[in-house]
């Protein structure tokens, strides 16, 4: 069986704390061959024991690229280091978690290696042949398409959510993989960073819940934080709410913000644009409080209530609290 | 701060408020539908323009698509805006073009533009969304490329941006030529001044064929595409939940009462 190479994201990387999306990837990737997972930097130089997770969700192998001229630059040198990688292994397929840096990598290595891309998808299944036959969400959601790589090496970003991932114990063999890097890929670099405050809550687009919040909110978010707690949710945002200074950018849901499908999405003082749909429209459940029972969100929810998000938050908050007890 | 030659990459996309579709081929439907400067790349424009304003003018912008005919809807909307000139490519063959052959054919307009310093596209077409055109020239043109940026500044060789990740803000920095891509969030797009839209209709436009650019017709289009579209579904409608109006506080109430039969508390 050939090798499918799995990236493990960056999110990773940063503690050696392996996320649910490098679980994902390696579940997926067992339905289309060997998985081998590339890790990007020293594995124990964490406290934790990011190999040993790779190994339990089936990694038979794993790259170790333990680079400075990889780990401290942009996206460039992880591409080249991938196309060595692929020109090394000639694997089935490459699965790379969607996200801003993983669709550059993806970009750069498709071109490098003559090899078609598919972006962003929710599914991966294998084909009559084998082959992986990807599953995307198009046009604000409205329609699903189904593709493959017909060219090269299948380049493929995996959007969060998209597995639920399962443990099978792979060998996990851990190999030291050199690369070259040139200098034109270390021409851009990041020059400061400041990280963002941690929140405690689930990373949003891997949440099974969401609560976020909109214009409507007048920019008191307070209800919609207590409720999103209560729940365990992540909290969200609406890009009026993120344009207003409420919500940092990273809390945006929408077409230029964050796709999320959680199990539930809650939306409140949200009118529901074109474009935040496009971030959520594939949610399994979706709830609305909205103080106009024209708004458009109405058309999308499995329950609504016309009213004051802040009172009916706050109510439903003490609600759920009194229920558990 | 020395003059640059500036280049942005913009899309004639269908309007995303109009019902998109598909061809029976699989590729989107394209004539059927309104089409539009894609919204996300008039963010490029507007920091092409700011670009120049910082140095009084002496920058040169230059629009580059590529693009069915009607794709000079685009164009016109960006030299409007302000921009010096255009280059349109149109070519029969290009028509369903996946982003790899998109990024060949506009490397190969931006090097036969000749000298440029920057160029600028936008986070991602609406419609094809992918966001990957911006690093593919780069990749193809072999300078850096710095993405997502929300806020740009270009000091003296160097272009840094500010970079609004999900863990940190960062600042980004690389020397030109560059590609750079900007977001949403760098700020709000001009409307195009009665007289920009005057001065537009005398604005240079030119078209380039993929015989001018040196591209072989094969590399590009449909057929030649990597990547292949089995099947296209639209999505059935959700069917309609129930709403209620709160009196007194029974929408809480209700509202619990749903969450709990679906099981989430
Ligand atoms: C290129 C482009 C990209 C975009 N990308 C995104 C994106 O990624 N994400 C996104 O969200 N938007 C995006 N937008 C913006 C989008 O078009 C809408 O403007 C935006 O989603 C509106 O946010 P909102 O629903 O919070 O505000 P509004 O549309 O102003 O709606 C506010 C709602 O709150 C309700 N309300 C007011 N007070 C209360 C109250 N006390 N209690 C209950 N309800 C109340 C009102 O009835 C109203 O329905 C984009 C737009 C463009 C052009
Ligand atoms: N056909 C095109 N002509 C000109 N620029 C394009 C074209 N396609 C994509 N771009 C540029 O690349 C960016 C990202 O596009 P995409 O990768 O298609 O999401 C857009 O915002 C444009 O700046």
């Amino acid at each position: 069986m050939s090798e499918v190479l799995v990236l493990v994201d960056s999110n990773s990387l940063a503690d050696g704390k392996i996320t649910k999306p490098t679980l994902e990837l390696l579940t997926i990737a067992r339905r289309l061959g060997e998985p081998s997972a590339v890790y990007i930097g020293d594995p124990s130089g964490s406290g934790e024991a990011p190999a040993e997770t790779l190994a339990a969700y089936g990694a038979q192998k794993i790259y170790v690229i333990d680079d400075t001229d990889v780990s401290d630059y942009l996206v460039a040198p992880k591409a080249e280091a991938l196309a060595q990688l692929v020109e090394k292994t000639s694997p089935a397929a490459v699965l790379i978690p969607s996200g801003g840096e993983g669709k550059e990598i993806a970009g750069r290595l498709a071109v490098k290696t003559g090899s078609g891309l598919i972006t962003d998808a929710v599914d991966v299944q294998p084909g009559p042949d084998g082959t992986a036959v990807t599953t995307q969400s198009v046009f604000a959601g409205g329609y699903t398409v189904q593709a493959r790589v017909t060219r090269g090496t299948p380049i493929i970003t995996v959007k969060p959510n998209s597995a639920t991932p399962e443990q099978a114990p792979g060998a996990g063999t851990l190999e030291d993989f050199p690369v070259t890097i040139s200098e034109a890929a270390k021409a851009a670099k990041v020059t400061a960073s400041e990280p963002r405050k941690a929140t405690g809550r689930p990373e949003l687009t891997e949440a099974a819940i969401v609560v976020s919040g909109g214009r409507g909110t007048g920019g008191d978010f307070s209800e919609v934080e207590a409720f999103a707690d209560v729940l365990g949710a992540a909290v969200g945002a609406s890009r009026a709410a993120v344009d207003s200074g409420w919500m940092p950018h990273a809390f945006q849901v929408g077409q230029t913000g964050k796709t999320v499908s959680p199990q539930l999405y809650v939306a409140g003082g949200i009118s529901g644009a074109i474009q935040h749909r496009a971030g959520m429209q594939t949610s399994k459940t979706i709830v609305a409080v909205n103080k106009d029972e024209d708004a458009p969100i109405f058309e999308l929810v499995d329950f609504g209530v016309v009213g004051d998000l802040h009172s009916v938050l706050r109510a439903a908050t003490e609600k759920v609290t009194e229920r558990k007890g | 701060m020395d003059a640059m030659d500036i280049v942005v990459c913009v899309k004639y996309v269908p309007d995303s408020t109009a019902d998109r579709r598909f061809e029976a081929d699989g590729t989107v439907d394209r004539a059927g539908v309104d089409g539009l400067l894609s919204e996300l790349d008039e963010y490029a424009v507007e920091q092409a323009l700011q670009l120049k304003e910082k140095d009084a003018g002496a920058s040169t912008v230059t629009v580059l698509t590529v693009g069915p005919e009607r794709a000079t809807d685009a164009i016109r909307k960006a030299l409007q805006m302000g921009a010096d000139k255009a280059v349109h490519v149109v070519d029969e063959a290009i028509a369903g073009s996946d982003a790899v052959a998109t990024s060949l054919v506009l490397a190969n307009a931006v090097e036969k533009l000749g000298a440029w310093d920057v160029l600028i596209c936008g986070m991602a077409s609406t419609d094809g969304s992918m966001g990957v055109v911006p690093v593919m020239v780069a990749e193809r043109l072999g300078v850096p490329a710095v993405t997502l940026g929300s806020e740009v500044e270009v000091d003296g060789s160097t272009v840094r941006i500010r970079r609004d990740g999900d863990v940190a803000t960062e600042t980004v920095e690389a020397t030109l030529p560059a590609v750079v891509s900007v977001t949403d969030q760098s700020g709000e797009a001009r409307y195009p001044s009665f007289k920009g839209i005057m001065a537009a209709k005398k604005k240079p436009l030119e078209t380039w064929s993929l015989a001018d650019l040196g591209v072989d017709a094969e590399l590009v289009g449909l057929s030649a595409a990597w990547t292949e579209v089995q099947q296209t579904e639209a999505r059935p409608p959700r069917t309609a939940g129930q709403v209620v109006a709160d009196e007194d506080g029974s929408g809480a109430a209700a509202l619990v009462e749903f969450l709990a039969s679906k099981k989430f508390i």
